[in-house]
């Protein structure tokens, strides 16, 4: 049963991959969703088994790698997390399979669609199954390939073939912190195994590496890397760039992706390793530090976006930075809960959303959308869901996960513990709290409130879509308004027992009881500031008031707009300093001077260049004068004399040869 | 009668007399030819002398051998020269680059 939750979509992917012409795009298209379902529901026996009943699993299928000290094995571990996550990857996965039938209805490639949808679910099942880095790492780059494909999926568009690339090299900067950190623990532990390196982490606190004469603090370094690849994988500041762009994708891919698995493997990482990273400071601060900072940035950037897709995927970037700084304020398992409520309120908010790109005739600019509440009503009810779910609204999934994170932001605050820097991270997540609203509701307004501004053509063929597509979209809208509920007391009700060993709280890091006798204003704060944020978004919307400020203080405001619009500059800066020069230092200095330049004039073309050029110096010699042959052998004479009298004995035989070459070259 | 330096400076004379003669003498190869025979002359002269000085029959016996190699090799020389005249009616030396390289 175990192994059949990886098997099944491996075989989906190749049988629907390969035999996609046999099969035809409709066998192609039950097979694989058949295989998604019974994966999805062997993983929620899983999720009995190992969550309920509290056990564990491990699964050992063979060897892979002995070399000396190094033993890598295929194997499984099961435990409380990787349940958690199996539910969420299979149970969107299957979704989205569904969904993308009747999406990707008129597309010509369905079965290469359905295969790879299938190959990027088997990748990322490896990737949270696996009980060691090496193994995880293959699941690591293999969503990565995977996400490469499904964003490259229309490949004879240049601009997802731009962001194909983007995604996969971004990732790959990720990925390499992520190598080094697997390096650095096989240094230090000298095995790649989890529960060998969490067993022994205490034991190495006080351990110390020098590299280039500096000492670094062991765990934080580990700590250090795995966090640089949970930068790429989960889009936090310094390498989200990636994921807006990633949006070239059909939405079923930003779905599956782009919200709820591929985008959490990162944040599923710093969970797995709560064990190591509970054992730096530095490194938690590094995580609430950076978290933060994403939550913010992302958050704000999403109020001044026009495309549809980019506000929901600068609100992933922002909620994702909600999770690492949980992780950072160790508390992963309110960052667990929170990935999983978020895998389904955004997985809901972007099917909605292609919905809504359906129904417009593939318009994804919000300011061509408007008053299509009375065509779309379910889409609508849907997408208010999902919205008022990510806004944090009472009793709604996002509620119990998000504002707790931000009520144990205050506690921490409220405490003598490490009070300066959670500071930042209480202020900059609750104010992402009102940007998160804000544009949450923005969106609301412009697609279905607001007046139109879409064509004559295209309204007129605007329609709710099929129940294929509508079914998934109905399950997800009842996943956001109780998933929460419903799962509150298992993942973060006070002393569960759910999470075994699994994950690891140190005492003096476990804040939890505190959270609960916060000052009740202090609990109200991010409800406000959500309702703040609600509210900001209608005013402007309905009043002039907006307009009037707006061209009161157009210097300022165009200024604030234009920098939120333009993502606050990242990409132009990035392009400008990192990417351009890289790409000149390749072609001037790697291709035109040392490929071109230096080797070659060594090498092949300097030598043939080199010869004749001698020669014809050397044939010059030789006019053809008996007198200058004369010349040139009493020369040689008197210089024969010479050496013997001076005694050049060593280098009379190189004389010699030399001599006996200049007369008969 | 023989003091042996003079004598030795003496042919030694003739013989650089006979190669600047060879070396400097650009126009003319019967000069050049004579030269030649000149250096033989010089080197004769020596073994000559070194034969009598050490009181030893070999130096002679070589300057013999050496006559006959230089009759022998002035008439070929002479031989070719004439030759080389009935062909191109010069003996000029400056003439003759055909074996430019």
């Amino acid at each position: 049963m175990y192994l059949l939750i990886l098997i099944l979509p491996l075989v989906g992917a190749l049988i629907s991959g390969f035999g996609g012409r046999l099969l035809g795009y409709k066998g192609a298209n039950i097979f694989s969703i058949f295989c998604i379902l019974l994966t999805t529901f062997l993983s929620f026996l899983v999720f009995y088994e190992i969550g309920f009943s509290g056990t564990t699993c491990y699964i050992f299928l063979s060897s892979w790698v002995n070399s000396g000290i190094l033993t890598i094995s295929w194997s499984f571990l099961f435990d409380s997390v990787t349940s958690i996550m199996l539910i969420v990857v299979t149970s969107i996965s299957s979704l989205v399979h569904i969904y993308s039938v009747k999406y990707m209805e008129t597309d010509p490639h369905r079965p290469r669609f359905m295969a790879y949808l299938e190959i990027f679910t088997f990748f990322m099942l490896v990737l949270i199954t696996a009980d060691n880095l090496v193994q995880m790492f293959l699941g690591w780059e293999g969503v990565g390939l995977a996400s490469y494909l499904l964003i490259n999926f229309w490949y004879t568009r240049l601009a997802a073939n731009q962001s194909a690339i983007k995604a996969l090299i971004v990732n790959r900067v990720g990925d390499f912190g992520l190598s080094l950190g697997i390096l650095t623990i096989f240094w230090i532990f000298n095995t790649v195994d989890y529960a060998t390196i969490f067993s022994l982490t205490p034991l190495f606190e006080n351990y110390f590496l020098y590299f280039l004469g500096i000492e670094f603090h062991g765990i934080t370094l580990i700590g250090i890397f795995l966090f640089i690849g949970a930068v790429g994988k989960s889009a936090q500041l310094g390498l989200h760039t990636w994921l807006p762009d990633a949006m070239e994708g059909p939405t079923p891919v930003s779905a599956l992706i782009h919200a709820a698995t591929m985008v959490t493997a990162g944040v599923f990482l710093l969970i797995r390793f709560s064990p190591l990273i509970e054992f730096s400071s530095t490194i938690l601060f590094v995580l609430i530090l950076f978290g933060s900072l994403t939550a913010f940035f992302a958050a704000m950037t999403g109020v001044f976006q026009h495309d549809l897709k980019k506000v929901i995927a600068y609100s992933t970037c922002s909620q994702l930075g909600y999770m690492v700084f949980a992780c950072g304020m160790s508390c992963y398992d309110v960052s667990l809960f929170h990935l999983t409520n978020h895998a389904f309120f955004k997985a809901l908010l972007f099917l909605s959303a292609g919905s809504v790109i359906h129904a417009v005739s593939n318009e994804q600019d919000m300011r061509r959308m408007g008053s299509l509440s009375k065509f779309l009503p379910l889409t609508y009810s849907l997408m208010l869901i999902g919205s008022l779910a990510l806004a944090g609204f009472p009793f709604l999934t996002g509620f119990y996960s998000k504002d707790f994170i931000l009520e144990l932001t205050q506690t921490l605050s409220y405490s003598n513990l490490n009070s300066t820097y959670i500071a930042f991270a209480c202020w900059l997540g609750n104010l992402s709290v009102f940007f998160t609203a804000y544009y949450s509701f923005r969106l609301i307004y412009l697609t279905f409130l607001n007046n139109t501004n879409l064509n004559r053509i295209s309204y007129k063929l605007v329609h709710e879509s099929t129940f294929l597509m509508s079914l998934p979209l109905i399950i997800l809208g009842f996943g956001s308004l109780f998933v929460g509920y419903l799962l509150k007391d298992l993942f973060i009700g006070l002393g569960t027992d759910f999470w075994g060993p699994s994950i690891l709280i140190l005492p003096n890091h476990s804040n939890f009881v505190e959270a609960e006798w916060l000052p009740t204003l202090i609990k109200w704060l991010p409800f406000f500031l959500s309702i703040f944020g609600i509210i900001l978004a209608n005013i402007i919307n309905l009043t002039s008031i907006s307009s009037y400020i707006f061209h009161k203080f157009i210097k300022i405001n165009s200024f604030f707009a234009f920098l939120t619009n333009k993502k606050w500059y990242w990409d132009i800066l990035y392009n400008r300093l990192i990417v351009l020069p890289t790409l000149s230092f390749g072609y001037i200095i790697s291709f035109k001077i040392l490929d071109r330049g230096f080797i070659e004039l060594l090498g092949p073309y300097g030598l043939t260049k080199l010869i004749p050029n001698w020669s014809q110096l050397i044939l010059k010699l030789q006019t053809g004068q008996i007198t200058h042959y004369l010349f040139f052998m009493i020369l040689g004479l008197c210089f024969f004399s010479v050496s013997i009298i001076v005694n050049f004995t060593n280098y009379f035989h190189l004389f010699g040869i030399f001599f006996i070459l200049f007369f008969f070259v | 009668m023989f003091n042996y330096f003079s004598c030795m400076s003496t042919s030694s004379l003739l013989f650089l007399i006979s190669v600047l003669g060879i070396f400097l003498n650009q126009k003319n190869i019967l000069v050049m030819l004579m030269s030649l025979e000149m250096m033989f002359l010089a080197i004769s002269f020596n073994f000559i002398f070194s034969s009598i000085h050490l009181d030893d029959v070999v130096g002679q016996i070589f300057s013999l051998l050496i006559l006959t190699v230089a009759a022998a090799e002035s008439s070929i020389g002479l031989a070719i020269l004439v030759v080389y005249y009935r062909i191109r009616n010069t003996i000029t030396v400056e003439l003759m680059n055909f074996m430019k390289g």
